[in-house]
């Protein structure tokens, strides 16, 4: 594994090694010193040109935890701001010998392009391209459903174990998600059965082609599929022109359709769990009562990540450098 | 870890073997017995495995403390350190995968931790043992049992208990095989010049 751009490049052995080290690395940050010295001398740099904070907090306490050293830039206020093109931003890094860049943009395909452009030697991680692929929350979730779902409940040992058979639901913004798209292809790469739940309109164009089944209606889904696990995806309304965008009629009638209440979450299996990337947007896709139930994982998704952001550091960063040559690829 | 290649426990038709399973039997007996007598007694030991086969050497260990002295429980004695995250050779190998640390309940804090690996060779695992150990606790000390020593130091680093020395040379590989790991107990040298 050279950089993580994607959860499709990942196969299970992959995966399942990542989500393996993710649970090594967790068993440290249990201890009174959560620092570890494995990648002592190298520099990380946060490259977020897209308003990010737990992300961002993941990664920098992820490789700090690792004694990497943490170079945070975010393009509001950086010379980005004045015109500076990604091209010179990353040449500018690489200057300054960046071991790992993980960048965060606005445009899907920027992390593809800085990790094959031969602008920077470094290693790539993608933290969210536009609405196209965001691997470790991806992988993220799969280490949270494993811990929970597979084995017996959390307390056995789990790895080696993929998620064959897991049925999960993931409800909402499919259209606008690069959450969603991961977890797709990561939890079928797993041997998960998703289903996406979505309005009509909210449903990206092409779905046909991705391993997951699509229903526009999430009570029959509940009381048909019996899901494990529900994920709920927020309502990107910074991405919709208007209040709904015209993608639906009304917040509240999206909440009708497809947020996630008391009487939904009392409809669940009783070992189903819920899960949501943050940040909520309470009362529109998930309510108080489901948000803060005891089957919702989502505050220890955010400790997860930790651990997941760490094990991708870990293994992108801690063998022996490639050969230079490799950076010939422009 | 004996060498950074995973051992394999086939083609040993060319291999020196230098300890069988007997004489491995004995050496551990041997060495509880010296743990036992140079802490007089085994209350506050904890017998600390260094994955791989260190682990299973620390359980056979455990055992036969517990045989010596019943009122030893074996499981609360034996646990597993994991010292990837803090060797110094990281950048120079293909990533390796991380093991598991498993301490035994009380912590380390004020006890007798013994190291248990299962060859001896540079030292530099034992001294990434030690700093993982100072992030664990602070015992009130830590000594090194190995079943092998074979030699060619690079650190000033010594066992307090050794199954067998074995003077090698640096072309030859030394293999600790298992029952737990390997499906038999045996200590092999091939390679090199004899």
């Amino acid at each position: 594994m050279r950089h993580l751009l994607s959860a499709s490049d990942l196969d299970v052995r992959d995966a399942v090694r990542i989500l393996d080290t993710a649970g090594q690395m967790a068993a440290t940050q249990a201890r009174e010193i959560k620092k570890l010295p494995t990648l002592r001398g190298r520099t990380v740099v946060n490259l977020f040109f897209e308003d990010s904070t737990r992300t961002r907090i993941s990664f920098e306490t992820a490789a700090k935890r690792l004694s990497a050293d943490v170079i945070n830039f975010s393009a509001k206020g950086s010379s980005v701001s004045k015109g500076e093109s990604l091209k010179d931003t990353a040449l500018t890094l690489q200057a300054m010998g960046a071991d790992a860049v993980v960048i965060r943009h606005q445009a899907s395909g920027a992390p593809h392009t800085l990790a094959h452009a031969g602008w920077t030697s470094g290693a790539v991680v993608n933290a969210g391209d536009g609405t196209h692929q965001h691997p470790t929350q991806a992988l993220l979730d799969a280490y949270t459903l494993r811990r929970h779902l597979v084995g017996d409940g959390g307390r056995a040992d789990v790895s080696g174990q993929d998620l064959v058979g897991l049925r999960v639901a993931i409800v909402g913004d499919v259209l606008h998600s690069r959450v969603a798209r991961s977890n797709v292809q990561l939890l079928h790469t797993l041997g998960a059965h998703v289903t996406l739940v979505s309005p009509p309109t909210l449903v990206p164009v092409g779905v046909e082609a991705w391993p997951a089944r699509v229903s526009y209606h999430l009570d029959e889904v509940i009381a048909d599929d019996k899901p494990d696990a529900v994920m709920m995806l927020r309502v990107q309304r910074e991405r919709m022109s208007s209040a709904g965008g015209g993608f639906f009629p009304s917040p509240l009638e999206y909440t009708r359709g497809y947020g996630l209440d008391a009487r939904r979450l009392a409809a669940l299996p009783d070992h189903a769990i819920v899960l949501h990337p943050g940040p909520m947007n309470r009362g529109l896709e998930i309510s108080a009562d489901a948000a803060d139930s005891p089957r919702a994982v989502i505050v220890e998704q955010v400790a997860n990540g930790v651990a997941v952001r760490m094990a991708v550091l870990y293994l992108l960063l801690a063998g022996e450098s490639p050969a230079p040559t490799t950076k010939v690829d422009a | 870890m004996s060498t950074g290649m995973p051992a394999s426990s086939g083609s040993l038709e060319h291999a020196n073997v230098v300890l069988g399973a007997p004489e491995i039997g004995r050496a551990l007996t041997r060495i509880a017995h010296e743990i036992l007598e140079r802490n007089k007694g085994g209350d506050g030991v904890v017998l600390l495995g260094i994955p791989t086969r260190g682990l299973p050497l620390a359980r056979r260990l455990a055992q036969r403390l517990a045989d010596v002295e019943p009122g030893l429980d074996p499981g609360a004695l034996a646990g597993s350190l994991d010292v990837t995250m803090y060797r110094d050779d990281l950048a120079h190998q293909p990533t390796r995968t991380i093991g598991a640390t498993d301490i035994p309940g009380g912590g380390l804090d004020g006890r007798v931790v013994v190291l248990v690996d299962d060859v001896l060779y540079s030292g530099r695992t034992i001294r990434a043992a030690l700093d993982a150990i100072s992030d664990l606790g602070r015992p009130r000390a830590v000594q090194l049992a190995a079943l092998v020593d074979r030699g060619h130091r690079e650190l000033p680093i010594r066992a307090d208990y050794v199954g067998k020395n074995l003077p090698t040379s640096t072309t030859e590989r030394v293999r600790v095989l298992l029952e737990e790991t390997d499906g038999r107990d045996a200590v092999v040298i091939d390679g090199g010049t004899r």
